[in-house]
C-alpha cells in the first residue's frame, strides 16, 4: 500500500455536479469525482447510494442531467457505452458481461476484432493477440475455450484482458473479490497494482473495509445519491467511513434475545445433494437464531433453497415438528410452516411488477379465499395489517413493488411470509444491499420473531452480524460442514479461519 | 440499541393510490371503448344494412367462435406461454367427431367426443411444456403441425358431413329473437374466464407466473400444475370452438380454421394483454374481440375482399401497440 | 470456432444419414446421387429460409412474416416480368433482394425504433404482405404462358451439372456462413441472442443488430420469392401459404435454440434437409403425403425435447469431487419462463436507478 499517491496530480477523469434521476428516485444529487492515473480510489456506500448509477454513466449508458465528465480536461460527451469505450473507459462487473457461447478471444475483442482485407475478422490475428494480452496478465487461458467452460476466476480475467485491449485508461472495478477464493483474491490485488504501473486510473467499489485500505490510494463515499466525503486513504479508518456513510456514528449493537429457547422444532440429518453440498446436519429450537457463515459460493443458499423445495436433494431426512418434511416445490414446504426469504429481492423475492397487496397476499390466498374466490376486503385487510407492522414506506397499498426502495421491498417480502404464520423462516443475506436505518430495523424484526416462538435461520457474509444475531453459529465450506459454534464463544477469527479452510493442511 | 428515528409511530397505508375515475380513464380498456363506438359509427355511416338486427347477429358469428378461444389464450398469455396449435386442435377435434359421426354417434356423444379431444390435446401441449418445460411457441409450432397433420391422415382431402340435426343447434341455432346460441356461449366463457383471471386465487397465480415465474414459485405457487390447467382450458375451447364451428358449417375438412390461430393471437394483444405476459384484463379481449367483428362486418358489408381485411387488421395490431409508444415519446420531447 | 461442426450438428448429420439409409434400405434408387440431388435442389429454397430465419433467430426474435414476403416478392417480379419481358432477368433477380430487404427492414425497423416485440410486428406484417398481394394482383394468378422462356429457365439452368436452384442455396449458405463467423455484425449476433445486457456493455446496439438481422431474412425471402415463382411457374395470392412454419421447424431440428444466442449455418443447412428428406421420401416409401404434415409435427417436438437437454446448464458445481469430471447435470429449479420475451423485458427493466 501507497504512503502517498504517486504519478501525477492532475486527475485523469473528472465528474463535476452530476445529477441523474429516475421517475420518483432522485439516484444522484450533484456529485463529483476524480480519479488519478495509477491511482486506487476506493468507492464507498450503500446500495441505493448511487453506486451503480454512476457507474452507468461512466459507462455511457446513461448520460446525466447536469454537470459534466472531462477526460485529461477536456469535456467529453458520450451517447452511448461504445463512445465511453471509445473514450478508454472499461468496467468489470459482479456478474459476467461477457459472453457464454463465443470463445475466450472473442470476448476479448467483440466489438473492435482485428480486421482482414476485406472487412472479415482476422481470427488468427485475433487470438496471437489474445494470447497475449492473457500472457500480460498472468492468465493461462486457452483463446479458443468457450466462455461458458470457466470459472468466475477466469472469467474476470477476461474482462480485464478485454480492458487491455481496448487500451482502457480508466478500469471500473465493480465488487470483484465477490465470488472469489482467497488465493483469487491475491492474484487479483496483483493485477490492480500490474495496473498501476501501466498508469490506469482505476475505480474499485467494495463494501470490504479490508479489502478498501490494502489497495486503495483515495476514497470516496456516496450517501443517497450524494457525496459524502473523499480524500486520501491515509487520512481516515474504518469508523470515519462508516460515519461518512450513514451520516452519523452507529455501534454495532445488535438486539438482545430474551434467551427463551422453545423446544425443538426442526431436524435435519445428512442433508446431501450431487453437486452443491454434503452431509448437513443440526437442529433448531423456537426462539433460536441460527446462523450460517460462509464465504460466497459455500453452498448455503443452494442448501437452504434445497430444504424449501426449490431442488432436490440427493439423500437426507428433514423433520419439521416431528415428521418427515419432503419437500418437492415450495408450495409443499410452505405448507409445513417453512418459509424461505431469497437473497435476490428481486429476482426471487418480490414480484416488482404486481402491487404491494398482491405481493403479501399471494402465498395466503389459500387462506384468503372462499373455494377459490379470493374476498378482496380481506386480501386489504392482511396487506394493511402486515405492512403497517412493518412500518413500509410507500404511496399506497396498490404501488408496484418495483418502485419502492430496496429496504421498503425487503420489508414487502418479510411481511407476505409473516402472513402465512409460518414455524420456521429461512432469511438469505436479508440485509444485504440496504440502507443501515432499515438494516437495524431487519434486525430488530428478525430479534422480536425468535422472541415470539419462531426459529430463524439467517444466511449471512457478514461476521458482526452473523454473531451479533445468532445464537449459534454454523460455518459451510464448499459444500460440507466445517464448524459450529455457540457464538457468545466465538472469535471472528476462527469463523474466516473455518470458512477459508486456513489452519488445513493443504 | 439505535433504530433509526422513523419519525411517525406506524400508519397504515392507503389501499389506492388513484381514484376509481382516474385509473378507469387512463385504461386501454377505455380506448378500446372509444374504437369500437368509433368503428361502429363510421360502419353505420358507411352502411345503411349495418343496423339491421338480423344482419348484426350474423355478424357475431365471425368472431364468437375465436373469442372462445381468445379468452382462454388471454390466461395463458398472461401467464407468458402462448399456444398456436388452437387452429389444429379445432381440425382434429372436428375431424373426431366427424368420424364419430360416421360411427353413428348422436348429438351428445358428438360434444363430448369434441370437447375431449380438446382437451387431451390440451393435456399434450401442457404435458411438454409444464411437465418437461419446453418453450411453449415452438412446442406448439410442432402440435399445431402434429394435430392437423392427424387429421389429413384420417380425413385425406375428404370431408365429412351427415351430422345430426340436432347438432346443427350450437352453431345455427338461437336462443331468443336474434340472439344465437353462440352468443349466448360467447358471453358465458366471457364472464366465467373474467371471473377466473379477476376474482379468483388461480387468476391472481396468473398475473404472479407472467410477472417472474421464479418469483411466484418461491412464493408457494404450483407452477407448473397451473400452466398445465391453462394448456387444458385453452384446449378445452378450442374443442368447445369446433362444436360450434362444425355444427354451423354442417361438414368436416381438415383445413377448416386455417389461420385463425394468428387472429385469436391478435386478438388477445389488441385486447390490451401484454404478449411477454403478466398484464392485461379479460374486458379488453372481449372489446378487441367486438372491435374485430365490427370491422370484419364492415368490411364485409362494402364487399372488401376478407384478404384486405385482414391487411387492416394487421396494421391496427401494430397501431394499437405503436400508437401509445410513440405517443409518449412525442409527449417527452416537447417537454 | 473450434472445430467445423459442432457436437450437436454432427450428431444432425448422422440422423440424416441414418433416415436416408433407412429409406434407401428398401428402396436404393433414393440414395443414388441423382436422387439425392434431387432432393438438395427440392429443398433450396426451404434451405435459404431456414439460414434467414435463424439469423433472426440467433438474436432472440422470431420473424413469421417470411413466407409472406417471398410471395409479395414473388409476385411483384412475376408481374414485372409479365408487363416487361424484355427486362433481363437477373435484373429481376436483384430486384427481388432489394424489395425483400426493404420488407424485412420494415420489420426491423418496427422491432428497433419503436421497441414493439417481434412476434406482434411479424404477426402482423404477416397478414399485411399478404394482403398487399391481392391489392396488387387484383386476384389475379400470373401463369406460366404468361411469364417470359428466361424467367422461368434460370433456377434450371445447370453449371456443373447443378442446377442454378441448387447452386443458390450453396452460394446462399456460404454467404451466411462467412457472415455469422467473420463479421463484427454476424459476431454480434449471438452476443445480442446470448447476453444483450453483456452486448450494451461491449458497445453493440442491439436495436441496430436485430434490424439488420430482419433485413438479412428479407433479403433471402425475396430472393427465394423470385425462386419460387420462376420454378413453379405460377404465382398468386395464396403461395407459400403455411410455409413460414416448415421454416421454423428446420430451424428448430437445426438446433437454433429459440432463446438466441445458440445455433450454426450447419444447423440450420441440416434441418432443412432433414425435412427435404422427408418430404421427399414419403412418396418413395409409398406414404400417403397426407402424413407430412404429422411426421413433421413430430420431428418439431422430438427437435425441442432433444436441444431442451443439450442446452440444459450444469447446476452449480460446489462439492469439490463433483468437480472431477462427474458430468452429473443438478436438477434446475423450474423457471419455464416465456423465453422468447426476455430480452426485451430485460431491457424496459433497464431504467431502474441504480
Amino acid at each position: 500500500m501507497s504512503l502517498e499517491p504517486h504519478g501525477d496530480e492532475k486527475p485523469l477523469l473528472t465528474l463535476a455536479g452530476v445529477s441523474k434521476s429516475f421517475p420518483g428516485v432522485r439516484a444522484l444529487s450533484s456529485v463529483s469525482l476524480s480519479l488519478f492515473p495509477g491511482q486506487v480510489t476506493a468507492l464507498v456506500g450503500e446500495n441505493g447510494a448511487g453506486k451503480s448509477t454512476l457507474v452507468k454513466i461512466l459507462t455511457g449508458i446513461y448520460w446525466p442531467e447536469e454537470g459534466h465528465l472531462s477526460i485529461d480536461g477536456e469535456r467529453q460527451s458520450f451517447s452511448s457505452p461504445h463512445d465511453a469505450a471509445q473514450a478508454g473507459i472499461t468496467a468489470i462487473h459482479q456478474e459476467t458481461v461477457l459472453f457464454d457461447d463465443l470463445s475466450v478471444a472473442e470476448n476479448i475483442f467483440i466489438g473492435h476484432a482485428p480486421r482482414s482485407r476485406f472487412g472479415l475478422i482476422d481470427g488468427r490475428t485475433m487470438r496471437r493477440e489474445a494470447a497475449r494480452l492473457l500472457e500480460r496478465i498472468g492468465a493461462s487461458l486457452d483463446p479458443t475455450a468457450r466462455l461458458r467452460d470457466l470459472g468466475i476466476a477466469s472469467k474476470h480475467l477476461v474482462a480485464i484482458a478485454r480492458a487491455l485491449s481496448i487500451d482502457a485508461r480508466v478500469v471500473i472495478m465493480d465488487e470483484p473479490t465477490a465470488a472469489l477464493s482467497h488465493k483469487e483474491i491475491e492474484e487479483l490485488y496483483e493485477l490492480v497494482e500490474t495496473l498501476k504501473a501501466d498508469g490506469k486510473a482505476i475505480l474499485f467499489i467494495s463494501h470490504k473495509f479490508d479489502e478498501i485500505f490494502r489497495i486503495a490510494d483515495r476514497y470516496t463515499v456516496f450517501r443517497d445519491g450524494e457525496m459524502a466525503g473523499s480524500g486520501l486513504i491515509t487520512e481516515t479508518d474504518s469508523s470515519s467511513l462508516v460515519t461518512l456513510m450513514v451520516g452519523r456514528s452507529v455501534e454495532s449493537v445488535f438486539p438482545a434475545g430474551s434467551g427463551h429457547l422453545g423446544e425443538s422444532v426442526m431436524y435435519v440429518k445428512g442433508y446431501s445433494h450431487p453437486t452443491e453440498f454434503e452431509d448437513i446436519t443440526f437442529s433448531l429450537r423456537r426462539g433460536e437464531i441460527l446462523g450460517f457463515y460462509g464465504l460466497v459460493g459455500a453452498g448455503r443458499s443452494e442448501c437452504m433453497q434445497s430444504l424449501f423445495g426449490v431442488s432436490r436433494p440427493s439423500a437426507g431426512r428433514v423433520e419439521i415438528d416431528g415428521r418427515e418434511l419432503a419437500a418437492a416445490s415450495p408450495a409443499d414446504a410452505i405448507a409445513r410452516g417453512l418459509v424461505y426469504v431469497p437473497e435476490d429481492r428481486g429476482g426471487q423475492g418480490a414480484i416488482t411488477g404486481l402491487p404491494v397487496v398482491g405481493n403479501v397476499a399471494l402465498p395466503s390466498l389459500g387462506g384468503l379465499s372462499r373455494r377459490g374466490f379470493v374476498a378482496m376486503a380481506r386480501e386489504f385487510a392482511l396487506a394493511r395489517e402486515y405492512t403497517t407492522r412493518l412500518d413500509l414506506r410507500a404511496a399506497a397499498l396498490d404501488q408496484p413493488v418495483g418502485q419502492l426502495s430496496g429496504g421498503n421491498q425487503q420489508k414487502v417480502v418479510i411481511a407476505k411470509w409473516l402472513a402465512t404464520r409460518p414455524t420456521v423462516i429461512i432469511l438469505d443475506e436479508p440485509t444485504k444491499g440496504i440502507d443501515i436505518g432499515s438494516k437495524a430495523a431487519v434486525h430488530a424484526f428478525m430479534r422480536e420473531l425468535a422472541d415470539d416462538g419462531l426459529a430463524v435461520i439467517m444466511v449471512s457474509s457478514e461476521i458482526p452480524e452473523v454473531l451479533g444475531m445468532s445464537d449459534r453459529v454454523i460455518v459451510l465450506r464448499e459444500g460440507r460442514q466445517v464448524a459450529e459454534f455457540d457464538s457468545e464463544v466465538a472469535s471472528p477469527e476462527a469463523l474466516v479461519r473455518a470458512a477459508a479452510g486456513i489452519d488445513e493442511a493443504a | 440499541m439505535k433504530i433509526p428515528e422513523s419519525a411517525s409511530a406506524p400508519r397504515a397505508l392507503p389501499d389506492r393510490s388513484r381514484g376509481w375515475l382516474a385509473r378507469s380513464a387512463t385504461s386501454w380498456e377505455t380506448l378500446l371503448l372509444l374504437v369500437a363506438i368509433t368503428i361502429f359509427l363510421i360502419n353505420m355511416q358507411a352502411s345503411p344494412y349495418f343496423l339491421d338486427p338480423w344482419n348484426l347477429s350474423d355478424a357475431t358469428f365471425n368472431f364468437t367462435e375465436k373469442a372462445m378461444i381468445a379468452f382462454a389464450m388471454a390466461l395463458l398469455i398472461v401467464a407468458g406461454e402462448i399456444d398456436l396449435s388452437v387452429a389444429s386442435i379445432i381440425a382434429l377435434a372436428s375431424t373426431a367427431m366427424g368420424f364419430a359421426v360416421q360411427l353413428g354417434a348422436g348429438t351428445p356423444a358428438l360434444v363430448f367426443i369434441g370437447l375431449g379431444v380438446g382437451l387431451l390435446c390440451g393435456a399434450f401441449n401442457g404435458l411438454l411444456v409444464a411437465r418437461f418445460g419446453l418453450p411453449s411457441i415452438v412446442v406448439t409450432i410442432g402440435t399445431l403441425s402434429l394435430f392437423r397433420g392427424i387429421a389429413y391422415i384420417v380425413l385425406g382431402d375428404q370431408a365429412y358431413s351427415g351430422y345430426p340435426e340436432s347438432f346443427a343447434w350450437f352453431g345455427q341455432g338461437y336462443v331468443f329473437w336474434v340472439i344465437t346460441v353462440e352468443m349466448v356461449l360467447f358471453v358465458l366463457v366471457a364472464v366465467a374466464f373474467g371471473v377466473l383471471l379477476h376474482k379468483t386465487s388461480f387468476g391472481r397465480a396468473v398475473y404472479a407466473i407472467g410477472n417472474n415465474p421464479t418469483a411466484a414459485l418461491f412464493s408457494g405457487i404450483r407452477v407448473p400444475r397451473v400452466k398445465f390447467v391453462l394448456f387444458l382450458l385453452t384446449g378445452l375451447m378450442a374443442g368447445l370452438a369446433a362444436v360450434c364451428l362444425t355444427s354451423r358449417l354442417g361438414s368436416t375438412r381438415p383445413s377448416i380454421a386455417v389461420g385463425w390461430e394468428l387472429e385469436v393471437v391478435t386478438m388477445v394483444v389488441l385486447g390490451g394483454v401484454n404478449i411477454l405476459g403478466g398484464s392485461g384484463t379479460l374486458l379488453g379481449v372481449v372489446l378487441a374481440a367486438i372491435i374485430m367483428g365490427l370491422v370484419t362486418f364492415g368490411f364485409g358489408l362494402m364487399n372488401v375482399p376478407g384478404i384486405v381485411m385482414s391487411i387492416f387488421v394487421g396494421l391496427l395490431l401494430i397501431a394499437v401497440i405503436a400508437l401509445p409508444v410513440l405517443g409518449r415519446r412525442l409527449v417527452s420531447l416537447r417537454r | 470456432m473450434s472445430g467445423l461442426l459442432s457436437r450437436r450438428d454432427a450428431l444432425l448429420a448422422l440422423a440424416l444419414a441414418l433416415l436416408i439409409a433407412l429409406v434407401a434400405w428398401r428402396f436404393p434408387a433414393f440414395a443414388r446421387p441423382a436422387s439425392l440431388g434431387g432432393v438438395f435442389t427440392d429443398s433450396s429454397i426451404l434451405i435459404i429460409l431456414a439460414l434467414g430465419q435463424m439469423v433472426v433467430i440467433l438474436t432472440r426474435c422470431i420473424d413469421l412474416s417470411m413466407a409472406s414476403n417471398l410471395a409479395l416478392v414473388g409476385m411483384i417480379v412475376a408481374m414485372t416480368n409479365a408487363a416487361l419481358p424484355a427486362l433481363p432477368v437477373p435484373l429481376l433477380v436483384v430486384l427481388a433482394i432489394a424489395i425483400g430487404a426493404t420488407l424485412g427492414a420494415v420489420n426491423g425497423l418496427l422491432v428497433w425504433k419503436v421497441g414493439i416485440p417481434p412476434i406482434v410486428v411479424t404477426l402482423g406484417t404477416l397478414t399485411i404482405f399478404r394482403g398487399l398481394i391481392f391489392v396488387i394482383s387484383d386476384g389475379q394468378w400470373i401463369n406460366a404462358h404468361e411469364m417470359s422462356d428466361g424467367f422461368k429457365a434460370l433456377p434450371r439452368l445447370t453449371v456443373a451439372e447443378v442446377p442454378l436452384l441448387a447452386w443458390s442455396a450453396i452460394v446462399a449458405f456460404a454467404a451466411v456462413a462467412v457472415f455469422v463467423s467473420r463479421t463484427g455484425t454476424g459476431r454480434a449476433l449471438y452476443a445480442v441472442g446470448g447476453n444483450p445486457d453483456a452486448a450494451v456493455y461491449a458497445g453493440i446496439d442491439a436495436g441496430r443488430t436485430r434490424c439488420i438481422a430482419f433485413v438479412i431474412a428479407g433479403a433471402l425471402a425475396g430472393f427465394a420469392g423470385y425462386l419460387w415463382v420462376a420454378r413453379y411457374a405460377v404465382a398468386y395470392v395464396d403461395i407459400a401459404g403455411g410455409f413460414e412454419l416448415d421454416v421454423i421447424a428446420a430451424c428448430v431440428i437445426g438446433g437454433i435454440s429459440i432463446a438466441g444466442g445458440i445455433g450454426t449455418v450447419v444447423g440450420a443447412l441440416l434441418g432443412a434437409l432433414f425435412l427435404g428428406v422427408i418430404k421427399n421420401a414419403l412418396p418413395v416409401v409409398d406414404v400417403s403425403p397426407f402424413w407430412q404434415l404429422a411426421i413433421s409435427g413430430a420431428a418439431i417436438i422430438i427437435a425441442v425435447l432433444f436441444n431442451a437437454r443439450a442446452e440444459r446448464r450444469p447446476g452449480r458445481i460446489i462439492l469439490k469431487r463433483a468437480e472431477q469430471g462427474v458430468a452429473v447435470v443438478a436438477p434446475r429449479p423450474l423457471q419455464g419462463g416465456s423465453m422468447w420475451g426476455e430480452s426485451i423485458r430485460a431491457e424496459s427493466n433497464r431504467g431502474e436507478s441504480g
